[in-house]
């Protein structure tokens, strides 16, 4: 068996090498890891939460932001709307649009590369795509990062969804713990270092956790977007830079943190993960 | 879960993705906007964490979940791996459990 993949596999990895940089085969590999982590989690959660299995699976596939998936199946395993929910992931995932922007330049040229890699865009993969400068180069990182994210995201969350299907509950694994730890584990770099919307995000919380006993499921998260409105008074500080409105540091997740293992897809993290 | 719900989820979020590709030129968002949007997008992600750490339903959600998510919470300010935050929280909790926490 080892002989059979050991020079195939050895020279791919060679040219992967060359192509990509040293080290960054490595980063992309760790953050596949963590993300897969939580794609476990994610699958599992969802099924042990009573969903069936084809939802968090279908969920990943067709829309690979974790941060707003993982958003929709919370609110929803929470007695929220579906369709509320659906909202709320959206509302995480408009900063895709200026990843976009980020990485427009790499997906130029041929129209259905670029629509298929349109679908990659996340938090990791802009990030990554950005740490370079040459095109070639930006181009190769961008598709390996996204490439091999779509296969472990996916490849985890169908795992942990057929793998807990067949153990059954997972509440005394710990499991439902891990939605609000991969939340926070999201927000926590974003917030550092902001005070205003450090205050903003304290208070929503606080307001969404304080309604949840008297409100509709759903209800208290869209009361904690209403203290957005603590932003709107005060100057941007530090973080964005007015000049680059592509940067995707603006995200949740900061994508461009120095540590690629605290970007989420997300979520994404950039929340979105 | 309704297949439209997540189709509108999966729609609008490819639409946004091929948005930011298409019109660079005419998407440009002024810094202010996309300060807000993404303002809005932390503060509901720690809404949603506050609230699925500490309630269930209507109701508290015990002290072994709060708890494990503290432990995470605490790792992942110190900037510990992803993986460690996760599986920390998981294991907390469930140690919790296993000595009767609920």
């Amino acid at each position: 068996m080892g002989s059979i993949w050991r020079t195939p596999r050895r020279s791919l990895h060679g040219s992967l090498h060359r192509l990509l940089g040293r080290g960054t085969l490595r980063d992309i590999g760790l953050v596949c890891l963590a993300d897969g982590v939580v794609g476990l989690s994610f699958g599992a959660v969802a099924v042990a939460g009573g969903l069936p299995a084809w939802v968090p699976i279908a969920l990943s596939l067709l829309v690979f932001a974790g941060g707003s998936q993982i958003a929709m199946v919370g609110i929803v395993l929470a007695g929220g709307g579906a369709f509320a929910a659906a909202l709320s992931g959206l509302v995480l995932n408009t900063r895709l649009m200026p990843y976009g922007l980020a990485v427009a330049d790499v997906l130029g040229g041929n129209r259905w590369l670029r629509l298929l890699g349109a679908h990659l865009v996340t938090d990791e993969s802009t990030a990554f795509a950005l740490r370079h400068s040459e095109r070639p180069r930006r181009r190769a990182v961008f598709w390996a990062c996204g490439l091999a994210l779509f296969a472990s995201w996916n490849g985890a969350v169908a795992l942990g969804a057929l793998l807990v299907g067949s153990l059954g509950n997972g509440d005394a694994l710990g499991l439902d713990t891990a939605f609000p730890a991969v939340l926070l584990a999201l927000v926590l770099p974003a917030l550092s270092g902001d005070r205003a919307l450090s205050t903003a995000a304290v208070t929503g919380a606080a307001l969404a956790v304080a309604t949840t006993p008297l409100l509709p499921a759903g209800v208290p998260l869209l009361l904690a977007l209403a203290a957005v409105a603590l932003l709107v008074r005060r100057a941007p500080t530090g973080g964005t830079h007015p000049d680059n409105p592509s940067g995707p540091a603006s995200g949740p997740a900061d994508a461009v943190s120095p540590d690629p293992a605290s970007d989420l897809l997300l979520v994404t993290a950039e929340t979105d993960r | 879960m309704p297949l439209l719900a997540i189709l509108l989820l999966a729609g609008g979020t490819y639409a946004l993705r091929v948005a930011g590709l298409t019109f660079p030129t005419r998407l440009r968002l002024s810094a202010r906007a996309q300060r807000l949007l993404a303002g809005a997008a932390t503060v509901l992600l720690l809404a949603l964490a506050a609230t699925s750490a500490l309630t269930e339903g209507q109701h508290f959600a015990g002290w072994a979940r709060p708890a494990g998510v503290l432990v995470g919470a605490l790792l992942a300010a110190r900037r510990a791996p992803f993986p460690a935050v996760v599986a920390a929280a998981v294991a907390s909790t469930a140690l919790l459990r296993l000595a009767g926490v609920a």
